[in-house]
C-alpha cells in the first residue's frame, strides 16, 4: 500500500453490516476494513453470497429494509457516510458517487424514455434546464453509443442488453464522480458485449480519473480491470494486495484453491483433473469461533478452529491467516495427475443430426432460431457448443432429445437409426439413450420429492429395476457422483448448488445413456464447485464411454472438456473443428473475435478484435453471410449477397466463410491467414 | 396499437358471446316449464302448450337463442313475463340509477383506497401500515348486507345522521340525492377500499424495492421526485387495470344493498325478476351487467396498454 | 457442511414459528376454533333451545335471562347465534372443498394441457367473471329450487372457476420448469406428471387460495340466507335471523340483527386472518 499520501476517495473502517431475517441478525460482513485511492481501481472478488453486493449497498446506504450497519464506519472523500443529513446524503450520491450494478434491464424505469432518465442526472446535480439536454447527448455519446439522439427518445426496452449498461455507465458518469462502484457490470452480457462494456470502462477511467470499486466473481475480469483487490470470504477480507501478486502468488489458503479450481489455457480433461474445494460456505450469520475458512482448509489445526486470524500484513500485502507462508504448498484436495485415458472417439458415431431447423413463429412473422444444423457425434466424444445467448444452443439440445419437435426436413439418427421428430414417438430404449443435464438444478430438480425417491424413479422407469437391484443400483450410482447416502433422505432446496447438480448428474446416468447433453451444467456454480463437476462429468465420461453434447458460453469450460468444438452464430454452425485447432486458428472472424473476448487470469491485454453494430436478431438476420454486419474482414459485396458454406479449412475443421473457401483464396495464403492468428496468440496469452 | 385494440375488442365480444350462451341455458332451460310455472299447478295443461307456444318456449333451443340474442342486440330486450311490457324501460331506468350509486362509490373509494395504499407503502410494517393493511382485509372481507347492517344501526339509527333508505323524496336536488346515497355506498366503499389500498399497496412496494428506483435515489434526485417520477406510475399501474373489473363484483354487492336500503336499481331488478321468476328481465338484466362489465375492462386494458410503453411499443409492430 | 443441512431443513419449522409469531394469525385461529366448538357442541352448553318459542317473552332487550335479547317469537337470541354457527359453518367447508376438487382438477388440465380446451375453458371463466357469484347462484337457486344441497354445489362450481383460474396459472408457472422436461424423458405419463410432480409443487398457493374461498364461501352462503335463496327457517342461521329481523330495526329493536352481524363479521374475519397469515409465511 502506501501508494498515496492524499485523503483515499474510500475508506471502510472495520464495517460490520447483518441483515435480520427469521427474527434474528445474520451478520453478513464482519470488520472489514479497506481504503482505496483517488484513481485507484480496486477489485473485490468472492463467491456467491460472500458480501460483495452488501459492501457496495452500504457504501451508497442504501441496504435493504431488514439489513443494518452493526459496527463500523464509512468514509467517502473524508464524509462520514452514516452520520449524513437527508439533504446531504442526497449531494453525495448526486456529486460524489455512481453505482453501476448487474441486470441492466431493470435498472432503468421502463415506462420513461432514456433520455429523460439521463437528463434527470444533470437535474439532480443543479445543472440549468436549457443545458441538460445538450450535456445529456455528450454523455451519451461519451460511451460510444451509436446514434444517441435516437437513443434518447427510446423506451429501455427497445435497446439491447448492452446499450442499456451504456446508458447507466453514461448516467454514472454523468456528474463526474469520485467514486464509481460497478457491481458485476457485466455478469449477464454476452462474451463479445462484456470484453466491449470492459474497455469503455477502462477508456473512460483513464479520462476521468475516478476511483472505481469493482465488484465480480470472476476472476479473470478483476484481474484485467484492477490495480489491487481483495478477497471477500463469508463477509471477512481474507487477502489484499496488489492484482498482479495476488494471482501470481497467493497468500491464503482459499484464494490459492480459487485459483487452482479455474480451467486454464490448454488445461484439459484427459491431462489432469482440477482442484477442488471441499465443503460448503458458512450459512450468513453462522457464528464463527475462529477461521471462517477453517472446514475447508487443508492446512487448518486447533489453533485456527478456536483463534479468529486477523488481517495482518505480509510481505507486499494483507492475509487473514495463521499461516501465510505455508498457503503456497497447501496440498491438493484432488490430485491433478489421475490421467484418464482419452476415450477412444473412434467408430461410427452415436448420433447424427442433419439439416436441423426450427422456426416459431411470432406475431405473424416467423423466427428461425437454429437454422440448417448438421452434426455427429462420435461414441466417447465430448462436443463442445459455445455462442452468445439467443444463438440457439438450448433448442438445438432440445431438438436432439426430442422435447422440441424440429422443422420437417431434419432428421436424427442414433446409431443409425433415424428417430421420430417427438419424444411420444420415441421408442424406450431410445429415450434412455439420450438424456440431459440442465442448467440449473433447482428447477430440474422436483423440490416435493427426496433425493433418493428422484434418483430411484428414473432407475425404475430408465433402467428397468425393483426392488433389491433397485437398491444395490441406488448404492453404486450415489457413490459414482460422490454423494453421500445420508443425502437420500433429504430434499433438494437441503442441498446446495454443487450437491443438487450431482443429484442431477445421478438422474441422468440411470439408465447408462449413450448421450448425455449437458446444458450449462456449471454456469449456475461457484467455481470452487464447478471444478468437482466438471471433474465428475470427466470422469465418468471416461469410466462408461458416454457422449457428451456439452453446451456453455464459457470457453475456459468448454475447451477443458471438450474433443471438438462447435460455433453457433444465429442459429447456425459458423465453425466446428477438433478443440485444440479452434484455439488455435486459423478461425472464423466471429470466432477470433470471441476468443479474443475473453480476459484471461494474467490479465495480460491481448489485442482485442473489436466488432461494431449490434446482435442482429434472428427475427431479422442479414442477407448473406450472417455475420456481414459486424465483421472486422469482411471481404465486400460477396459477403452481402452469398451465404458462406460450411468449408473445409482444414482436415475436420469446418468454417463458414468466404475467406476459406477455396475458390477465393488459394491454399497458401490460408497458411498467412493461420501464422497471423499464431502470431496474434502469442503474444497475448 | 390499433391492432392491439382491435384485437382486444373481438376477445370482449367473445366473451360477450359465451356469456350470453351462458345465462340463456340458465335462464331458458333450467326453469324447466314456463308457461305451467306462471299459470300455476290448476291451469289446464292446453292453455300451459298456448302459452308456451305464445312465448315461443316450443321452438328449438337454437332458435330461441338466435332470436333472442338478435333482438337483444337491436335493443329489444324482450317483455316481461310479470308486466307484460317491454323490458328495456325497466333495465334502462335501473342501470341509470345503479350508476348513479356506483358513481358515488367509486368517487369516494378510488381516491381513497390508493392514497390509503400509497401511504402503508410508504410506511411498510410500521404501525400505519398495519392499521390500513389489517383495516383494509377487515372491510373487504365482511359481506355487504353485515356492514350495512352495522351502519345502518350507528349512522341511522343511534345517531340518526343519515336516512335509512335511499328512496330520496321526490324532486331532491344532486346534494339532497348525495344525502340519501352515502350510507348505501358505504358497503361498496369498504369492500372495494381493502381491495384497492392492498392492490395499490403491493406495486407500490414492488415499485420502491425496484431496481429503477434504486437507480432514481443513487442519481441523487429528491425523494418527492423519485416517488412521483419513478415509483407512483409503475407501481399504480397494475391497480389502475384491475379497478375497472371490479364492476363485475360492484354489481353483486348493489343487489344487496338495493334491496336493503330499497333503491330502485338494476340489482334489485335482479333480485325481484328471480323471485317473480321473470326470466326476460332476468335474463337481459344480467346481460346488461355483462356488457358494461366488458365495456368497462376493455377501457381499463386499453387505459394501461396506454399507459405502459412496452405494451404499447410491441403491439404497434 | 453440517450448517447447509442444519439450517435449512429448519424451513418448515421456519414457516411455522412466523405463523405463530403472527398475532393476527393467532387471533385468527382462536375466533375459528371458537365458532368450529360452537358448531359442534353449541346446542349442548346453551342456556335456552334456539328453537323453544316463548311469545310472552318475544322482543325483550338483552338481560340477565336473555344477555342478547330475545326476537320476536321470544326465542334466545344468545343460544341461536351460538348455535347458528352450526349450518353456515357445514356448507360452506362443504362447497369449497367442493371448489378446491374441481379447481384443481380444471386447473391442472387446462394449464397442463393448453391448447383448444385451455381456451374454451378460459373464456368460459372469463365470462363468468362477469357475473357476480352471487347472481350466478340466484339464477341457479331460482331454476332448482332451495336445498343445502344445491347451495353447496352452486357455489362450489362457481367458486371453482376462480380457483381453477389460480390453479392453472400456477401450473403454467411450473410445466415449464425442467423438472417436467426430465419427467417426460423417463416417460412418465400425463397423469403422472400431473398429479405427481406438479400438484405437490403448487400445494402452498392451494391452501391459500382455499382458506380465501372458505372467507368467500361463508360471505356468500350468508349473503344467500339473507336474501332469502340459502338457509330456510327455521335455521338459527345469522343471515337468515337477520333477514326476518332488520325490518324491526327502525322500530328500535336493535339487539335481533346486532348480534348476529357480528358473529357472522368475526367468523369472516378470523378466516381471512388465517389466510392473509398462511399468505404470508408461505410466500417468502
Ligand atoms: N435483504 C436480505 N435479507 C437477508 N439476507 C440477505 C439479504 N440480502 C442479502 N442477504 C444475504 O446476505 C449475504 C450476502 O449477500 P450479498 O448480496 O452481499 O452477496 P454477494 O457477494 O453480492 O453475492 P452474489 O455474488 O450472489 O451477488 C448472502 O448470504 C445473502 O443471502
Ligand atoms: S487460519 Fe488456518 S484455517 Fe484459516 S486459512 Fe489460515 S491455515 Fe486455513
Ligand atoms: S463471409 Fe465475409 S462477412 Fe462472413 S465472416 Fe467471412 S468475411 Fe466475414
Ligand atoms: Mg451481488
Amino acid at each position: 500500500m502506501g501508494r498515496s499520501m492524499t485523503e483515499p476517495a474510500l475508506c471502510l473502517n472495520h464495517l460490520s453490516v447483518a441483515y435480520r431475517s427469521g427474527g434474528r441478525d445474520r451478520a453478513v460482513l464482519r470488520d472489514i476494513s479497506l481504503k482505496i485511492a483517488p484513481g485507484e481501481a480496486y477489485g473485490l472478488v468472492g463467491e456467491s453470497g460472500c458480501g460483495k453486493s452488501t459492501v457496495a449497498l452500504t457504501v451508497v446506504r442504501y441496504l435493504p429494509r431488514n439489513g443494518k450497519v452493526t459496527g463500523g464506519s464509512v468514509a467517502l472523500d473524508g464524509a462520514d457516510v452514516m452520520r449524513l443529513g437527508p439533504e446531504a446524503l442526497r449531494d453525495l450520491r448526486a456529486k460524489k458517487v455512481s453505482m453501476v450494478y448487474q441486470d441492466p434491464g431493470r435498472a432503468l424505469n421502463p415506462s420513461l424514455k432514456v433520455g429523460r432518465q439521463l437528463v434527470e442526472v444533470f437535474e439532480a446535480v443543479g445543472v440549468p434546464p436549457a443545458e441538460r439536454e445538450p450535456r445529456a447527448l455528450e454523455t451519451l455519446k461519451k460511451v460510444r453509443i451509436t446514434d444517441p439522439g435516437s437513443v434518447m427518445q427510446r423506451y429501455p426496452h427497445q435497446l439491447s442488453g448492452g446499450m442499456q449498461q451504456r446508458v447507466l455507465i453514461a448516467m454514472a458518469l454523468a456528474s463526474d464522480p469520485a467514486m464509481l462502484i460497478l457491481d458485476e457490470p457485466t455478469t449477464g452480457l454476452d462474451a463479445t458485449v462484456q470484453a466491449d462494456v470492459l474497455d469503455l470502462i477502462t477508456d473512460l477511467r483513464r479520462e476521468l480519473g475516478a476511483s472505481i470499486l469493482f465488484i465480480s466473481h470472476n476472476l479473470a475480469v478483476v484481474a484485467q480491470m484492477c490495480d489491487r483487490v481483495g478477497v471477500l470470504y463469508a463477509g471477512m477480507l481474507v487477502e489484499e494486495g496488489r492484482t498482479r501478486e495476488i494471482l501470481a502468488s497467493p497468500r491464503h489458503p482459499y484464494t490459492v484453491a480459487l485459483l487452482r479450481c479455474l480451467p486454464r489455457g490448454a488445461q484439459q480433461k484427459d491431462v489432469g483433473r482440477l482442484d477442488t474445494i471441499p465443503g460448503f460456505l458458512p450459512t450468513p450469520g453462522a457464528l464463527m469461533s475462529g477461521c471462517p475458512f477453517a472446514e475447508r482448509c487443508a492446512l487448518a489445526d486447533d489453533r485456527c478452529r478456536t483463534e479468529v486470524p486477523e488481517l495482518r500484513e505480509s510481505g507486499d500485502r494483507l492475509v487473514r491467516c495463521h499461516y501465510p507462508e505455508r498457503a503456497a504448498d497447501v496440498p491438493r484436495s484432488t490430485p491433478a495427475d489421475v490421467a484418464v485415458p482419452k476415450p477412444a472417439g473412434v467408430g461410427a458415431p452415436v448420433l447424427r443430426a442433419s439439416n436441423l431447423s426450427k422456426t416459431y413463429g411470432q406475431g405473424g412473422g416467423a423466427i428461425r432460431v437454429v437454422a440448417d444444423v448438421s452434426l455427429s457425434l462420435l461414441p466417447g466424444e465430448t462436443l463442445g457448443l459455445v455462442g452468445e445467448s439467443g444463438s440457439g444452443k438450448t433448442t438445438l439440445a432440445r431438438m436432439l432429445l426430442g422435447l422440441v419437435p424440429p422443422d420437417p426436413g431434419g432428421l436424427i439418427e442414433l446409431d443409425g437409426k433415424a428417430l421420430a421428430a417427438s419424444l411420444d414417438r420415441r421408442r424406450d430404449e431410445e429415450v434412455k439413450a439420450m438424456q440431459i443435464i440442465f442448467q440449473n438444478p433447482d428447477s430440474a430438480l422436483n423440490r416435493s420429492h427426496t433425493v433418493g425417491h428422484i434418483i430411484g424413479r428414473a432407475l425404475r422407469r430408465l433402467g428397468g429395476l425393483r426392488g433389491a437391484d433397485l437398491d444395490s443400483r441406488l448404492d453404486t450410482l450415489v457413490a459414482a457422483v460422490r454423494l453421500a447416502p445420508r443425502y437420500l433422505a433429504l430434499r433438494p432446496r437441503q442441498l446446495s448448488g454443487g450437491l443438487k447438480q450431482r443429484v442431477a448428474i445421478a438422474r441422468s446416468f440411470a439408465g447408462d445413456p449413450r448421450v448425455v447433453v449437458c446444458d450449462e451444467p456449471t454456469s449456475a456454480l461457484d467455481v470452487s464447485v464447478q471444478a468437482a463437476i466438471l471433474n465428475l462429468l470427466a470422469e465418468l465420461q471416461a469410466a462408461r464411454a458416454v457422449s457428451y453434447i456439452f453446451i456453455s458460453h464459457d470457453l475456459g469450460v468448454v475447451r477443458y472438456l471438450s474433443d471438438r468444438i462447435a460455433v453457433l452464430y444465429l442459429g447456425r454452425i459458423i465453425e466446428i473443428g477438433p478443440s485444440e485447432r479452434l484455439f488455435e486458428g486459423p478461425n472464423h472472424p466471429y470466432t477470433e473475435a470471441l476468443l479474443s473476448a475473453v480476459p484471461n487470469i494474467e490479465g495480460a491485454q491481448n489485442a482485442r478484435i473489436r466488432l461494431s453494430g449490434e446482435i442482429p436478431s434472428a427475427a431479422n438476420p442479414p442477407r448473406g453471410c450472417v455475420f456481414q454486419n459486424r465483421c472486422p474482414r469482411k471481404l465486400g459485396a460477396i459477403c452481402e449477397t452469398s451465404d458462406p458454406p460450411l468449408a473445409e479449412a482444414e482436415p475436420g475443421h469446418l468454417i463458414s466463410c468466404h475467406i476459406y473457401e477455396q475458390q477465393f483464396l488459394g491454399a497458401a495464403e490460408i497458411q498467412g491467414q493461420r501464422r497471423r492468428t499464431h502470431d496474434r496468440k502469442a503474444e497475448g496469452v | 396499437m390499433l391492432h392491439y385494440i382491435a384485437r382486444r375488442f373481438a376477445l370482449s365480444l367473445v366473451t360477450l358471446f359465451v356469456l350470453s350462451l351462458l345465462i340463456f341455458f340458465l335462464g331458458q332451460v333450467l326453469p324447466g316449464n314456463v308457461g305451467r310455472f306462471l299459470l300455476g299447478p290448476d291451469a289446464d295443461q292446453q292453455a300451459v302448450e298456448m302459452l308456451n307456444h305464445q312465448l315461443g318456449l316450443d321452438r328449438p333451443l337454437l332458435v330461441q337463442y338466435g332470436t333472442w340474442i338478435w333482438r337483444f342486440v337491436q335493443g329489444d330486450m324482450g317483455e316481461s313475463y310479470v308486466y307484460r311490457t317491454p323490458v328495456v324501460a325497466f333495465v334502462s331506468q335501473a342501470l341509470l340509477h345503479s350508476l348513479k350509486l356506483a358513481a358515488v362509490a367509486f368517487l369516494i373509494v378510488v381516491p381513497l383506497g390508493i392514497m390509503g395504499g400509497i401511504i402503508a407503502a410508504l410506511k411498510v410494517n410500521r404501525p400505519l401500515d398495519r392499521i390500513i393493511s389489517l383495516g383494509g382485509l377487515t372491510a373487504t372481507v365482511l359481506p355487504e348486507f353485515v356492514t350495512a347492517i352495522l351502519l345502518i344501526l350507528i349512522f341511522g339509527i343511534w345517531l340518526r345522521w343519515l336516512p335509512i333508505s335511499a328512496a330520496w323524496p321526490d324532486g331532491a336536488g344532486a346534494l339532497g340525492q348525495l344525502h340519501y346515497l352515502i350510507l348505501p355506498a358505504m358497503p361498496l366503499v369498504l369492500v372495494l377500499f381493502g381491495y384497492i389500498a392492498r392492490m395499490a399497496r403491493a406495486g407500490m412496494i414492488e415499485a420502491l424495492d425496484s431496481d429503477y428506483t434504486r437507480t432514481a435515489v443513487l442519481k441523487g434526485l429528491p425523494w418527492r421526485l423519485v416517488i412521483w417520477r419513478h415509483v407512483l406510475r409503475n407501481g399504480l399501474l397494475p391497480t389502475i387495470a384491475v379497478v375497472a373489473t371490479q364492476t363485475g363484483y360492484l354489481v353483486g354487492g348493489l343487489l344487496i344493498v338495493e334491496t336493503l336500503f330499497r333503491y330502485q336499481g338494476i340489482g334489485s331488478l335482479i333480485f325481484n325478476a328471480a323471485r317473480g321468476r321473470d326470466f326476460p328481465m332476468l335474463e337481459a338484466s344480467v346481460m346488461v351487467i355483462g356488457v358494461t362489465y366488458a365495456v368497462a375492462t376493455l377501457l381499463a386494458d386499453l387505459l394501461y396498454s396506454f399507459l405502459n410503453p412496452r405494451i404499447r411499443m410491441v403491439s404497434s409492430r | 457442511m453440517k450448517g447447509a443441512t442444519i439450517v435449512l431443513s429448519a424451513r418448515r419449522q421456519d414457516v411455522l414459528a412466523s405463523l405463530f409469531r403472527s398475532s393476527p394469525f393467532l387471533i385468527g385461529l382462536i375466533i375459528v376454533a371458537f365458532w368450529v366448538i360452537c358448531a359442534l357442541f353449541g346446542s349442548h352448553i346453551v342456556p335456552y333451545d334456539p328453537y323453544a318459542e316463548d311469545i310472552l317473552n318475544a322482543l325483550t332487550p338483552p338481560s340477565i335471562e336473555h344477555w342478547f335479547g330475545s326476537d320476536q317469537l321470544g326465542r334466545d337470541i344468545f343460544s341461536r347465534v351460538i348455535v347458528g354457527s352450526r349450518d353456515i359453518l357445514t356448507v360452506a367447508p362443504l362447497a369449497t372443498i367442493l371448489a378446491i376438487c374441481v379447481g384443481t382438477v380444471l386447473g391442472l388440465l387446462t394449464g397442463y394441457f393448453r391448447g383448444i380446451v385451455d381456451d374454451l375453458i378460459s373464456r368460459l371463466i372469463e365470462a363468468k367473471m362477469a357475473i357476480p357469484s352471487i347472481i350466478i347462484a340466484l339464477l341457479a337457486i331460482t331454476a332448482l329450487g332451495t336445498s343445502k344441497m344445491t347451495v353447496v354445489i352452486i357455489i362450489g362450481l362457481s367458486f371453482g372457476t376462480v380457483v381453477a383460474r389460480t390453479v392453472r396459472s400456477a401450473v403454467l408457472s411450473e410445466r415449464d420448469l425442467e423438472y417436467v422436461a426430465a419427467a417426460k424423458l423417463r416417460r412418465e405419463s400425463a397423469v403422472h406428471i400431473m398429479f405427481i410432480e406438479i400438484l405437490p409443487n403448487i400445494l402452498s398457493p392451494i391452501l391459500v387460495e382455499s382458506t380465501v374461498r372458505l372467507g368467500y364461501a361463508i360471505f356468500a352462503v350468508a349473503t344467500l340466507s339473507f336474501i332469502g335463496f340459502g338457509l330456510q327457517p327455521p335455521s338459527p342461521d345469522w343471515g337468515l335471523a337477520i333477514s326476518t329481523n332488520y325490518a324491526m330495526v327502525s322500530g328500535g329493536y336493535w339487539w335481533t340483527v346486532l348480534f348476529d352481524a357480528l358473529a357472522i363479521a368475526s367468523l369472516v374475519i378470523g378466516v381471512n386472518l388465517i389466510a392473509d397469515g398462511l399468505h404470508g409465511a408461505l410466500d417468502d
